[in-house]
């Protein structure tokens, strides 16, 4: 054997490496790129607001039924759950505050936003996507309309605003189903349900989701316009961005949102690690 | 005789790969124009120059007496809006009616009331021979000679002085394709729209002579011949003749 057959499958593997790191770098520009246009052209005429308000209620609006669904079911399973633990330890009292805060501080802003990424993430990737291979988005650069400006900028702002809204729908509906079990299903005494809520649950807890959930929809909008104008191809490139749009939504949301709690927790709650 | 377009030694590259080898041409003002040549001849990337949309490695390129390479970003959005296009498939917005689509560089470029935008684009559906019954159609309901009317129809709504076809006839049926070859001779030589200059870019040779006043072809990113469409009929240059025994028989 030469030692050029011996070498060749580390250097097919160092020629992979390379590429692959190539490409996303080459990503990770084109992706910043693609953040400093949308700022651009936030703050250049014409305002787009009708545009806008249409998004505002196709992520918002359209989104309230799933939103409410998901966030029922979710409060009423940690609910039991939660009890279930607690009860060995008798501090089956604790379920209210231990349950609200695991919502409005995580699972309100984490899981509305994961729903938000597939449902309107995906259909910016797509919607964008097409016109970009029907040549609609060469048509709108053609009459000198920045595409980035009449796609991008009111998608952006758009799931930037509602998922903040959402979060709080997601937050009051998972409290409701985690008070039909808690009191009404496991017999919880009521009064102290309420107590112990008062005694925990700080309005912080409140901006702590907000805050997350403003973050998560930025991003949410920036990856699902930047997989739309990123797409090649024909219907295959669609369905890659479409499916790249959630994904990295997905991944994204659950990484910033570690980053996101060490940063807001010593500014929100004034205490250290 | 006044040229709208002169690209004067224009070399495009993109890495090592040479697209447009300094390739000089005067497009006439005024006149039909069609660039014809084999697919990746460099037709598209040639267009995407005239528009601004790309820019030369090297030479200059006049359009309508301006050099677009020394146009910034904004002045480009501008200078756009003298140019109309008819894309392959027309391009129409699939989200709005066959009357918003019309109305749209009407709605976004001028302040025109609306009743004067609904009246505009009731006579610009009729030069493109489109009835009022199909103002409130989405494109998915129109077939594709109509797509192309509505495409022509939007490309015409800000009057302007060039109109780009890009491969106009590819992929449509021999009567649709006489209409739309009958649509741009109408449109470019209308009394309304004299002085408008129609740039066609296409490899469709039996339309391309019936239609163009002048004809280019492009080979490997250089233009190989010019002339007026009689001229050209009889070149003696042996990879045109080819093209044109080729595809007239």
């Amino acid at each position: 054997m030469t030692m050029q057959a011996v070498l060749s499958p580390f250097m097919k593997f160092f020629e992979y490496l390379y590429e692959s790191t190539v490409e996303k770098i080459e990503g990770a520009g084109d992706f910043a790129l693609h953040f400093f246009d949308i700022f651009y052209w936030t703050f250049k005429r014409p305002f787009r607001l009708k545009l806008f308000i249409d998004q505002l209620y196709f992520i918002g609006n359209k989104s309230l039924f799933i939103v409410a669904l998901t966030s029922i079911f979710s409060g009423m399973v940690i609910t039991y759950q939660t009890y279930i633990g607690m009860k060995v330890m008798g501090a089956y009292t604790l379920v209210g505050p231990i349950v609200v805060l695991t919502i409005a501080k995580e699972l309100a802003p984490v899981f509305s936003a994961i729903i938000v990424a597939g449902r309107c993430g995906a259909a910016m990737a797509a919607q964008i996507g097409t016109m970009k291979v029907t040549e609609q988005i060469d048509a709108l650069e053609v009459m000198g309309i920045s595409s980035r400006q009449y796609l991008g900028v009111p998608r952006v702002w758009a799931t930037m605003i509602a998922l903040p809204l959402l979060n709080l729908v997601f937050l009051f509906v998972a409290n409701i189903g985690s008070w039909l079990v808690g009191v009404k299903v496991l017999g919880i005494e009521e009064a102290k349900y309420y107590s112990k809520l008062q005694a925990f649950v700080v309005p912080n807890v409140l901006w702590e989701g907000i805050i997350k959930a403003a973050v998560f929809g930025f991003l949410v909008g920036m990856i699902g316009t930047y997989h739309g104008f990123k797409v090649q191809g024909g219907a295959e490139g669609v369905g890659k961005g479409t499916n790249a749009a959630v994904v990295w939504g997905m991944i994204i949301i659950l990484i910033i949102d570690y980053f996101l709690t060490n940063l807001l927790v010593p500014i929100l709650y004034e205490v250290g690690v | 005789m006044e040229s709208a377009i002169s690209c004067q030694n224009i070399t495009k590259k993109f890495g090592d790969h040479t697209v447009l080898k300094n390739l000089s041409i005067e497009i006439p003002k005024g006149k039909i124009t069609t660039i014809l040549g084999y697919s990746g001849a460099g037709k598209s990337t040639l267009m995407k120059h005239f528009l601004g949309l790309q820019k030369p490695t090297k030479g200059k390129l006049f359009v309508l007496d301006k050099n677009v390479s020394e146009l910034s970003d904004d002045e480009l959005r501008n200078f756009r809006k003298q140019f109309g296009m008819l894309f392959q498939y027309a391009a129409l917005f699939d989200s709005l009616s066959t009357y918003d689509n019309i109305a749209f560089p009407l709605k976004e470029f001028t302040k025109l009331p609306e009743a004067q935008i609904k009246e505009k684009v009731i006579n610009l559906m009729s030069s493109v021979g489109l009835d009022e019954q199909s103002l409130d159609r989405l494109p998915a309901e129109l077939s594709g000679g109509m797509r192309k009317r509505v495409g022509l129809a939007r490309a015409l709504a800000l009057e302007p002085d060039i109109l780009l076809y890009d491969e106009p006839t590819t992929g449509l049926d021999p009567i649709t394709t006489k209409m739309v070859n009958d649509l741009i001779i109408t449109t470019g030589r209308t009394e309304n729209t004299k002085g408008l200059t129609s740039v066609i870019i296409s490899h469709d040779i039996q339309a391309t002579l019936k239609i163009s006043d002048y004809i280019a072809f492009l080979e490997r990113g250089e233009i190989i011949e010019f002339s007026p469409t009689k001229e050209f009929k009889n070149t003696k240059h042996k990879t045109i003749r080819m093209f044109l025994d080729l595809t007239t028989h």
